[in-house]
């Protein structure tokens, strides 16, 4: 027994014993094991674990699981509103959504509406964050400040904006009537012109986004150590230089996944949409999410609006796939 | 190649409060190496960064080459630093690390290629140029970061605490390396370190430092036999100095001149020394225990003795310090002041 001679005896016990019957004919025998989390005393009952595990199952399966297969397979069916037929159609939503000009303009807009409020946005949280990182009088009250947005519920917020943006009573009109650049009498209509309408759509958007993207952007920025700044400053670089050579580019994982969230909430936001505009005028700021729920909600075909939603999904996949992929890379190189 | 100078250079952090560099006022020699040794606190690497130029001082002028360059940035000082974690661009490959201060002041591209490789084989890196930082050792990392330094040629090279980061043995030849790499480039040389052996292998002249304040500023020997205070006394050697309390005066001894009285030949001071415990460290003995007797009864002290003989702890021996090794500090300023004749029964 040269090899067995520094196991335990229980470990010596262990392997005489047939391995599955000792533990379920004698439940004695595994006590030794468990005595060592007697600590947390209610772990002996397996039940237990499940049952504390089981609000987070149930809410994911029924909440968000549940929807999403049955968006899925409405995709695939004839669904409306008010009917209680239910055919399998296969592909036929798709092509029909495909050829809609209405559904082709509503990506576009999406695209657009992603990508330039992610520049808009990524840009300004940058700027933020450098603002912010280092102390100064006051620094506590302008985060808090700039993080409100965020906090603040999006549609009571972008209510408000559609006060500012009001075609009568806007304050930016107003505003700009008094420092002489607009006339009066044809004031511009922030959402009823075509370009200031996804304008103004973006604007709202970003406002919201701003404070998350600097949030996550601050984090990146302070887990550089400061003596890899300090050392590009002695070998001479400056401030644009430390920033894109240096700081940006370490910071590439955190800003990996600053723009798989802020793409992924851009382009399935519906609320500022859908308040400001609902895709007016003719179709110019409808997007996606707004056009699946004007279709499958509000014109009651929940087939084209369950298809345009499941469009939604290889977009947002192969996104998420080569931005995981780039912080991935960037951590370990 | 030039000269650092400071004048009453001062940094006080927060107002009110003790600052962490107070007055300073130095002179480098012409491609002199200069250690800056102190306890942590003590303000050395603050008084680095204001010579890099990473720190404003609060009060008093730093001078490179007989210019004031309390108004430049790190950049128009020409100094390069090694930090203590070495600071290497992680995303970058070891090539284009050494290359980035040549791309940031904008020497010609046609000449980096030739630069890397001068001091990337001046450090012995050459093989390692297309890997990145995370794929180094410890001592390539160092290497690295010293090629990155010397790349542009600075007229200072500034280092702070560059060895702490390697194992003692790695530390051991990477000092020697870098005394070699000295001589060689013959740059002013500014090092910071809490370690006084570190100090002491390698330093032109020490700048000793407590609390901010300059306590000693002279070569390495003068340092260690000559003691301008306690602090000074107490911080370099291992076993410190030994320091007993005699009427207004403290007289201090190194532990290595405490010996049998019967192996002095010369004048000496006599004690009866109780050994109390005994540490064989291989090549030398550390005894400490009390001294019995006179004014000193009850005292602390250590020896430090080479082998030969064998001491029983708990024995009591004739012990001798010669007079020329006994310092002595005033007991109220803890300065050094002039020998005299001391009762010492």
């Amino acid at each position: 027994m040269g090899v067995n001679q520094y196991t335990s005896p229980d470990a010596a016990e262990a392997e005489k014993a047939p391995p599955v019957s000792a533990g379920l004919d004698k439940p004695g025998s595994l006590k030794p094991k468990w005595t060592k989390v007697q600590s947390i005393g209610a772990a002996q009952s397996p039940l237990l674990g499940t049952a504390m595990f089981a609000p987070a199952a149930l809410y994911i399966l029924l909440l968000i699981g549940l929807p999403f297969a049955l968006a899925i397979f409405y995709a695939f069916s004839d669904a409306r509103i008010g009917s209680n037929q239910l055919h399998f159609v296969g592909l036929e939503n798709f092509r029909s959504i495909v050829q809609s000009p209405s559904f082709r303009l509503a990506l576009r807009n999406s695209i657009i509406f992603t990508v330039v409020a992610q520049i808009i946005v990524l840009v300004s949280g940058n700027i933020l964050s450098i603002a912010l990182e280092k102390p100064f009088r006051g620094r506590g009250l302008v985060r808090f400040l700039i993080l409100l947005p965020w906090v603040a519920p999006v549609s009571l917020g972008t209510i408000g904006w559609k006060w500012i943006l009001d075609s009568i009573y806007s304050v930016i009109t107003w505003l700009l009537v008094w420092l002489g650049f607009v006339n009066k009498y044809s004031p511009p209509m922030w959402l009823g012109q075509e370009g200031l309408a996804m304008a103004s759509v973006i604007m709202v958007h970003c406002w919201r986004l701003i404070p998350f993207s600097t949030v996550i952007l601050l984090a990146g920025r302070t887990a550089i150590p400061k003596e890899i700044p300090e050392a590009a400053a002695i070998d001479g670089a400056g401030f644009w230089r430390t920033l894109f050579q240096i700081n940006l580019p370490m910071m590439i994982p955190i800003l990996g996944v600053a723009v798989l969230f802020g793409t992924i909430f851009t382009f399935t936001d519906l609320a500022v949409v859908n308040i400001l505009t609902n895709g007016g005028p003719y179709d110019s700021t409808q997007t996606l999410p707004n056009y699946a729920f004007n279709q499958g909600i509000q014109g009651s075909d929940l087939a084209a609006g369950a298809a345009i939603s499941a469009f939604l999904v290889p977009v947002l996949v192969v996104i998420a796939y080569f931005m995981l992929r780039l912080a991935h890379r960037a951590e370990v190189a | 190649m030039a000269v650092v100078e400071t004048r009453k250079l001062t940094k006080v952090f927060k107002e009110g409060e003790l600052g962490a560099v107070n007055d300073v006022d130095l002179v480098t020699h012409e491609g002199e190496f200069l250690v800056f040794l102190g306890p942590s606190g003590s303000g050395k690497t603050t008084l680095l960064r204001m010579i890099a130029g990473l720190e404003t001082p609060t009060a008093g002028e730093i001078l490179i080459g007989g210019k004031v360059v309390n108004d430049l940035t790190p950049r128009e000082r020409r100094i390069a630093m090694v930090f203590q974690s070495y600071a290497l661009y992680p995303h970058l490959t070891v090539y284009k690390n050494i290359a980035f201060p040549l791309k940031a002041q904008n020497v010609p591209r046609a000449l980096h290629k030739e630069k890397v490789e001068w001091a990337a084989s001046l450090l012995g890196i050459g093989a390692l140029l297309q890997r990145k930082p995370r794929e180094l050792s410890g001592g390539e990392r160092q290497r690295v970061a010293l090629a990155r330094a010397i790349v542009r040629e600075p007229s200072v090279f500034l280092l702070d605490e560059p060895l702490s980061n390697l194992d003692a043995k790695l530390r051991l030849s990477a000092r020697e390396e870098l005394e070699r790499f000295h001589r060689r480039i013959g740059t002013t040389t500014i090092y910071v370190t809490h370690d006084q052996v570190e100090a002491m292998a390698m330093g032109d002249r020490i700048v000793v430092l407590n609390k901010g304040v300059v306590r000693q500023f002279a070569t390495p020997k003068e340092v260690y036999d000559d003691p301008a205070d306690t602090f000074v006394a107490t911080f370099l050697g291992s076993p410190p100095m030994n320091l007993v309390e005699n009427g207004d005066l403290i007289v201090g001894f190194r532990p290595e001149h405490f010996r049998l009285a019967e192996t002095i030949p010369e004048n000496k001071i006599n004690f009866k020394f109780r050994v109390e415990n005994v540490e064989y460290l291989g090549a030398e003995y550390i005894l400490s225990g009390v001294l019995l007797g006179g004014r000193l009864e009850g005292k602390k002290v250590v020896a430090r003795l080479l082998l030969g003989q064998t001491f029983e702890s708990g024995t009591i021996y004739d012990f001798a310090v010669p007079e020329r090794h006994l310092k002595f500090f005033d007991r109220s300023t803890e300065k050094k002041t002039e020998a005299r004749a001391l009762a010492w029964a």
